[in-house]
């Protein structure tokens, strides 16, 4: 299978990457890492005129220390996040949760940006971001912006960044010291999660001062499970406290019903992974 | 068209392409190396696994213009030619019978050369973790794994301090 033709251009900068934007419209496709739309151009899912590749812009490369955040540059490869030192320290769910993404292979050409761009719902990035309170950081026309991310995503496959832009980095507030664990259930090695829980807490002398719970493909966006952070913030870290707070964990979700589970089941399967998910990052 | 030059198992070459040219389709149709091999075109089971600049990727999964400038080494730059050698994970795939109808072994041993490369001495678990992205569909993955151990155990050999330095360079 081979995609439609399409002809493309290689900006090196963002200016010009937005300068073809603008010029080519809704006729262009933006190419990161492309390893979700490749498949979708081989498929001829879609057959764009153009494809603009952000490949040969390094200034959208690499993660960077911001004082009290860290900025992930767009087209950082998810290689490249899951052994970062910064992200290691200061954002230890998103290094979690990008180093289960697909496989190595994919690893090595997909971008941090280029995933959460993409929205996919069983993507695993956007849960880990959304718990970190991170700020999506967007280049167009009129300069840049900065939204949070419970407005970055809006729904399925789709964000808050319009068709002249570009998402171009992502700032995580330090979350040093916090506990992490991502903890994801698939049906066949490197595939997408039927559902996934990311699980970032802050511990001091066995009392859970800070919880974050990221909830993936439990719905058409990324989740917070507010119910479950509430119920654990202030309690000692115990098994019962955990067992309590992640039998919330699907409250107020919508999740989808699909081939993989239907919707109960993942109503079901998202409590025991967020046990799980909060057991392993307390170290059990 | 587009104008494309990389390297590729050590060879220098310059072509015009169509932007929506794959890089196995070029690797095959525009070179002839068919050693790289497409498996199943939708970038799951691993067997066109090349190394483009030295890590490894799916080249079913990117387009040829995006290898532009880059170093690409396929199953059939492993091999140390001049010499005849095998490269080291080829000699333990052959070894341990590491294949059944060899279709994904291509794959295999780019991967495990990769694998190798970033942690030399990987547990079982880590090799099947570390080969995930690779579909062996005679499901003969005991003895691909066995092979990986054993180009494991043989490399750190090689490594010892009596002088074997160009297998872990061939890495």
């Amino acid at each position: 299978m081979i995609p439609a033709s399409f002809d493309y251009v290689a900006p090196t900068t963002v200016e010009e990457a937005l300068a073809a934007l603008a010029q080519y419209g809704d006729e262009a496709k933006i190419i990161a890492g492309g390893q979700s739309l490749l498949p979708v151009l081989r498929m001829r899912l879609n057959a764009p005129e153009w494809v603009i590749d952000l490949g040969r812009i390094d200034s959208l490369k690499g993660v960077r220390d911001e004082g009290d955040s860290i900025l992930v540059g767009a087209m950082t490869r998810h290689c490249d996040v899951a052994t970062d030192p910064l992200v290691a320290e200061h954002a230890a769910l998103v290094a979690r949760a990008t180093a289960t993404v697909a496989d190595e292979q994919v690893r090595h050409r997909g971008t941090f940006g280029g995933a959460l761009a993409h929205a996919d719902p069983a993507g695993d990035l956007g849960a880990p971001a959304l718990a970190l309170d991170a700020e999506f950081v967007i280049a167009g026309p009129a300069g840049e912006r900065v939204v949070p991310g419970s407005e970055f995503f809006q729904g399925l496959f789709e964000t808050a960044v319009s068709e002249d832009e570009l998402l171009v980095g992502v700032r995580i507030p330090k979350h040093t010291g916090w506990l992490a664990h991502y903890e994801k259930f698939v049906r066949v090695a490197h595939q997408w999660p039927i559902c996934a829980v990311g699980a970032t807490l802050k511990v001091s002398g066995g009392v859970i001062e800070g919880a974050a719970i990221g909830l993936t493909n439990m719905g058409a966006t990324p989740l917070r499970a507010a119910g479950v952070e509430q119920a654990l913030i202030g309690q000692q870290a115990t098994e019962e406290v955990v067992r309590n707070a992640a039998a919330l964990a699907a409250d107020g979700a919508e999740p989808p019903s699909d081939l993989n589970g239907d919707a109960d089941y993942r109503r079901h399967l998202v409590t025991v992974l967020t046990r799980r998910a909060i057991t392993k990052a307390l170290g059990g | 068209m587009a104008r494309i030059s990389m390297r590729v198992d050590g060879m220098k070459v310059t072509d015009d392409v169509e932007p929506r040219t794959l890089l196995v389709q070029y690797l095959r149709e525009g070179l002839g190396k068919t050693g790289t091999v497409i498996g199943c075109d939708t970038s799951n089971c691993g067997a066109c696994t090349v190394h483009l600049d030295g890590d490894s990727v799916k080249s079913c999964n990117v387009l040829a213009v995006q290898a532009d400038g880059c170093e690409v080494t396929t199953i059939e730059g492993l091999a140390d030619t001049v010499e005849g050698d095998l490269h080291p994970v080829q000699e333990a795939f052959r070894e341990c019978h590491g294949l059944q109808c060899g279709f994904c072994t291509p794959g295999m041993i780019m991967q495990s050369v990769d694998l190798l490369k970033r942690n030399p001495q990987p547990s079982e678990d880590e090799i099947r973790e570390g080969i995930e992205g690779n579909l062996c569909r005679c499901t003969g993955y005991h003895n691909i794994v066995r092979a990986v151990q054993y180009a494991s155990g043989h490399l750190a050999t090689a490594a010892s301090p009596r002088g074997a330095t160009e297998e872990v360079d061939a890495l």
